[in-house]
């Protein structure tokens, strides 16, 4: 699995970012960090084709995803948002919508998994969602995500606003997927502690840089 | 015919816009001029169509009254669109939607012989089954606009998690064809017991009996409840995709006015 992006450019108004070259490989965990307004979501956003892009290319496994099927793609490389604030009803509303999008039928016993890695009472599939917390509402959030492990995991600043605790087993979650798919993670984040952390950054600023530690 | 309403009492009548009139200036609503304007236009719409109708009746053929009942659909249509500013191809949407549940009303009124294919049949019903129609396909408009707008978080994830467009809309196309309907089915309830309905009244005002009225007030019923049945479905069906660009990604009415 790769992920490539050819002189990328976004531009509204003004320019948000131009000529953007990176290659994604398995296993790679890059973390994105720049001021607000730098385009880093806007970055996120195009790659997950939930944003047009002005100018260039994105490359998914040797295909242009201009190419591709957009719902299978959107599958494949799976936007995390800031603060979910899930649809229907209750948190198996939120749960079976992977299944329905990939027609498969709903297995009761990977939602439930799933709950109880994210240290949710599996009770909580009929649970309405407006009875939930904040970092519990994240949770299911991300779960959505990870309930088919994608290619490319789009992380949008999930853990923003989150207490120290709820973001360290998210992110536990999040990196026991890593370790055992081998996959993408692109991760924006102003978290002090993420970002110390990271081996392979891309900086948002006048110029957009990656390094790599 | 034992109704008759002459010029003078109608003249005399007007003060009863005198009444309205000064209640939106003493509140200061602001709408006396609205009230002016749409009174006379009212007053003019209906002469000018009081005499082409009695023309059509005299003349009696078909193709006028098939052209008759196209520019009342046209109309309807065009009114209709309104409430949809922003959404692509609104007035298409309308006006097939218009034409469908009318003429597919009508047929089954026709074949089964409730009505004949008279024109002075044929032109007031089609004014009932399309201004119906009309105000149900403005309220799945209003209805897709106000929900996406509510909305946009939920269905930009369920867009995210590879939701086709059907998927990502959810619950708002159907919710949009309940508002079209309810306003029917409210006001069906509640006939005979708060509102002799306007047909109905008019019928024994001119001398019906109120058993032939009746029945022609069933007949209203039943049409009405299929005609803002089938605009509704028609209209949020094909509006709904409109609030998608083709890269299935959301994109309300407001930010095309600005694009």
């Amino acid at each position: 699995m790769d992920l490539k992006v050819e002189k990328l450019g976004v531009s509204f108004e003004q320019v948000v970012f131009q000529n953007l070259n990176f290659d994604f490989n398995a296993g790679d965990w890059v973390t994105i960090v720049g001021k607000s307004g730098t385009g880093k979501s806007v970055f996120l956003k195009s790659l997950a084709r939930l944003m047009d892009v002005t100018s260039g290319q994105i490359i998914f496994n040797g295909q242009d995803i201009q190419d591709l099927a957009i719902g299978t793609y959107r599958q494949k490389v799976s936007y995390a948002v800031q603060s979910a604030s899930l649809f229907g009803k209750t948190v198996r509303d939120n749960l079976d919508f992977p299944f329905i999008v990939r027609d498969q039928a709903i297995d009761v016993q990977k939602q439930q998994a799933g709950l109880r890695q994210m240290d949710l009472p599996v009770a909580y599939l009929d649970h309405p969602i407006t009875e939930l917390s904040g970092g519990q509402r994240q949770r299911v959030g991300v779960l959505r995500n990870l309930l088919f492990p994608p290619e490319v995991l789009l992380l949008d600043e999930i853990s923003t606003g989150l207490d120290a605790e709820t973001k360290q087993l998210i992110w536990q979650v999040i990196q026991t997927m890593h370790q055992m798919e081998g996959n993408i993670v692109l991760s924006v984040t102003h978290d002090a502690d993420e970002m110390a952390s990271a081996r392979d950054l891309i900086e948002f600023g006048t110029e957009v840089k990656r390094v790599k530690k | 015919m034992n109704v008759n309403v002459d010029n003078g009492s109608l003249a005399l009548a007007f003060s009863l816009v005198l009444v309205s009139l000064f209640i939106s200036y003493k509140q200061k609503l602001h709408l006396e001029h609205e009230t002016i304007i749409a009174v006379a236009r009212a007053v003019i719409q209906l002469i000018i169509v009081g005499y082409l109708l009695m023309a059509i009746f005299k003349v009696d053929n078909w193709i006028v009254t098939i052209i008759m009942q196209l520019f009342i659909i046209f109309n309807a249509a065009w009114n209709g669109k309104k409430r949809g500013v922003g959404i692509e191809h609104a007035f298409g949407i309308a006006w097939t939607g218009l034409m469908l549940s009318t003429f597919v009303t009508m047929g089954i009124l026709v074949v089964t012989g409730v009505i004949k294919m008279e024109p002075f049949q044929l032109i007031p019903v089609t004014g009932m089954v399309a201004g119906n129609s009309m105000t149900a396909v403005g309220l799945v408009y209003r209805s897709l606009k106000q929900q996406f707008n509510d909305q946009q978080a939920q269905v930009f994830e369920r867009l995210a998690l590879g939701g086709n467009l059907k998927q990502a809309a959810g619950d708002i196309f159907r919710e949009a064809i309940r508002t079209g309907m309810q306003p029917t089915i409210d006001s069906v309830k509640t006939y005979g017991v708060v509102s002799l309905p306007g047909m109905m009244s008019g019928l024994i005002m001119a001398g019906v009996s109120p058993i032939s009225a009746i029945k022609y007030q069933i007949m209203v019923v039943f049409m009405l409840l299929s005609a803002t049945g089938i605009s509704s479905v028609w209209a949020s069906y094909l509006a709904y995709r409109g609030f998608f660009n083709r890269n299935w990604q959301l994109q309300l009415p407001e930010d095309k006015t600005i694009n």
